[in-house]
């Protein structure tokens, strides 16, 4: 069973979009962090990014950046992440999570002993921002074996050649960047993604999820008509960095609330109740 | 473990593996990118066009070939074998990262790029791609943690001089390391017509392996000039490294040579047993940053690590992947000479020779004043003296308490 399949086989008999919030884990630290990831399904979350912070976050904007920082100074680990996702999947047993981030912490925790962990601990998926398909092999093959999908990139410099390539090993979902840059700088365009999901559907069957420029309700509900996941990422700890020095209860209210009113359109949105 | 190749002047292989190191770690958005520029590079090679105008820019624009000049006095003091500088220091814009950003810009000509972005430790990088972007009217954006644009004023200055856009990086350290994130991060929301003119022997394959061979030119001309002062090869080459760029231009020429023995010489800092150095070869593991798998100052849960040098040159907790495998393989001896060490030749240098050191070869110089002396007075070292320290005297002058 893959809890990342089910999921998007279900989505696709409601006939609506999966809203994929991305929270770093640990921000701003391992308590608070842990009360947000809890309560994101309950607040509309189909399927959870899971941050794993990293110093030198090279394809992150600003808002991401800073979330890393603050995790890392709270004192995130490898270690407590992981254990942040197994007393998550203690109550949760469906809602699917993907751990994404760089790769050297990977490495730096022995790729084998990572994909083991990461199983054992409920994890669904990986996406490391710096593998491509040309570096990813050594993690792709251990974490399938273990039952866990490496999430791959397709992006607006990807060409059919290419996308060929990478949809032929690719698993659990793609991950489309629809704009050439770092997270949560550029507004999505909508009608390029449009364009560009035509391509990628002609080349696989795999469901497609759009990320980096979503920030809005509306925004997340343009991309919900053409897209199988909406994902969310800068706009949702930047709702963190917002409400720092205002205590934990605010900081988490804060961030589910956004995460309702981006989730609430991303699921109406196929529904005509949310205005084109 | 890999196998060691007929040929150490051989790597990397097609993929951009130097043994386990190097390779593509980057954002699918730059691998085309990264791919074009490997077909480009490729594909110059092998034009004798790109090597004409290359080679004309070299002699006419950068005044080489640069001196290999016997450092009498030094010899003298040390008392042991005979010191040959390698004069990169008398390039245009006073260090040998010329050599490498004229390789890069004819190669973004090439490519129809219109934007040159770079990123800069001590600034001498950012100002050659300044310098080699306002030659060929391209506008040009340097990124520059704000700690070393502290430190290195009147670098900044001058790349705005040569009408560069100098951005400051706020993030992380503050430094190498950070300025090199900002850059990454400009290049992949503007890969359209930008071109990333990297600094050292370090990124995603080509890199590594293309700003070597635009370096090579230090060794190869060392080896020639050597062959014709003193009829035979050094005994032992030298060169500091902090990614690595003029060491890995030095050594090349002298990989095969089993009768020459190559030392790099990285920066100690307040010593290697202190958290405060970026002595990434003798005290860092394996990982990969910034595009490679390489050696790296990192903790055990690996996060990157600061690192410290009063040389903002050599201030980078990574090294160019082709260093981490002459390592492994035993080739290249790595060596670490502490701040006070580097300032110690830096001063030893000027009064010895009427030769102003930057900080980075001070370095070097330091490494060769320990050993020097113990060696016969019929050995002989070539040290490639990478640049001219005139952009160093305002730190200098603060650590030894003048105001200047």
């Amino acid at each position: 069973m893959s809890r990342l399949k089910d999921k998007f086989a279900a989505l696709k008999k409601e006939g609506r979009a999966a809203f994929v919030p991305f929270i770093t884990a640990g921000d701003p630290d391992m308590e608070t962090s842990f009360a947000i990831l809890e309560s994101l399904p309950a607040a509309g979350a189909d399927v959870i990014e899971l941050g794993l912070p990293f110093t030198d976050p090279m394809a992150d904007g600003p808002a991401v950046q800073a979330s890393s920082v603050r995790a890392l100074k709270a004192g995130a680990s490898t270690a407590k992440v992981l254990k942040m996702v197994e007393k998550f999947r203690k109550k949760d047993k469906t809602t699917p999570i993907v751990l994404m981030g760089y790769y050297n912490p990977v490495h730096a925790y022995g790729t084998a002993k990572f994909v083991k962990d990461v199983a054992q601990a409920g994890v669904d998926g990986l996406i490391v921002v710096d593998l491509p398909m040309e570096e990813d092999e050594v993690l792709r093959v251990p974490a399938r074996a273990q039952g866990v999908d490496l999430i791959r990139f397709v992006t607006p410099t990807t060409d059919d050649a290419r996308l060929k390539r990478i949809v032929a090993d690719a698993s659990g979902y793609l991950y489309y960047v629809s704009v050439a840059g770092v997270t949560g700088t550029k507004a999505v365009p909508e009608e390029e993604v449009r364009a560009a999901l035509t391509r990628i559907r002609a080349a696989t069957n795999l469901p497609c999820a759009v990320g980096f420029g979503i920030r809005s309700p509306e925004q997340a509900a343009g991309i919900a008509r053409i897209a199988d996941g909406v994902v969310v990422g800068s706009a949702i700890v930047g709702r963190v960095a917002d409400n720092l020095g205002h205590g934990k209860e605010r900081v988490v209210a804060e961030v589910l609330e956004l995460t309702r009113a981006l989730a609430g359109s991303t699921h109406a949105a196929r529904h005509g109740k949310v205005p084109a | 473990m890999n196998q060691i190749p007929n040929s150490l002047r051989s790597a990397p292989d097609t993929s951009g593996h130097f043994g386990a190191y190097g390779g593509r770690f980057v954002a699918e958005t730059l691998m085309p990118l990264v791919l074009s520029l490997e077909a480009a590079y490729e594909a110059a090679k092998k034009d004798p066009a790109f090597h004409a105008e290359l080679s004309d820019l070299l002699k006419h624009y950068v005044g080489r070939e640069s001196p290999l000049y016997f450092a009498e006095r030094l010899t003298a003091h040390l008392g042991g074998a005979k010191i040959y500088l390698k004069r990169e220091d008398l390039n245009h814009t006073g260090a040998h990262k010329i050599n490498n950003c004229l390789g890069q810009i004819l190669l973004a000509k090439r490519m129809g790029k219109t934007r040159i972005i770079a990123e800069t430790g001590a600034g001498q990088h950012g100002v050659a791609t300044a310098t080699v972007a306002a030659r060929f009217g391209l506008p040009c954006t340097v990124y520059m943690g704000e700690v070393d644009m502290e430190r290195q004023k009147p670098n900044v200055f001058r790349m705005r001089l040569l009408g560069a856009e100098v951005k400051g990086v706020s993030s992380g350290s503050r430094t190498l390391k950070d300025a090199t994130n900002e850059a990454l991060r400009d290049w992949v929301a503007n890969v359209h017509d930008t071109f990333y003119i990297i600094g050292s022997v370090v990124g995603p394959h080509p890199y590594p392996a293309l700003v070597r061979d635009f370096q090579a030119v230090i060794g190869n001309e060392t080896r020639a000039q050597m062959l014709d002062r003193e009829k035979r090869l050094p005994d032992l080459v030298v060169a500091c490294v902090g990614g690595g760029s003029n060491a890995a231009g030095m050594f090349h020429s002298f990989l095969d040579d089993a009768g020459v023995e190559i030392h790099g010489v990285e920066a100690a800092g307040d010593g290697v047993d202190t958290p405060r150095h970026a002595a990434t070869i003798s005290k860092g593991t394996p990982g990969v940053l910034h595009g490679a798998r390489s050696y790296l100052l990192q903790d055990g849960d690996g996060q990157i690590l600061e690192a410290h040098s009063i040389s903002a040159g050599l201030d980078y907790p990574g090294i160019g992947p082709e260093h981490s495998w002459l390592k492994d393989i035993g080739r290249v001896k790595y060596h670490s000479v502490t701040d006070q060490e580097a300032l110690d030749a830096f001063m030893l240098l000027s009064k010895l020779e009427g030769i102003i050191p930057a900080l980075e070869p001070a370095h070097a110089i330091a490494h060769v004043s320990k050993i020097a002396g113990q060696m016969k007075s019929d050995r002989i070292i070539a040290l490639c003296l990478s640049g001219r320290g005139d952009k160093d005297i305002f730190s200098v002058a603060e650590k030894l308490g003048e105001k200047l």
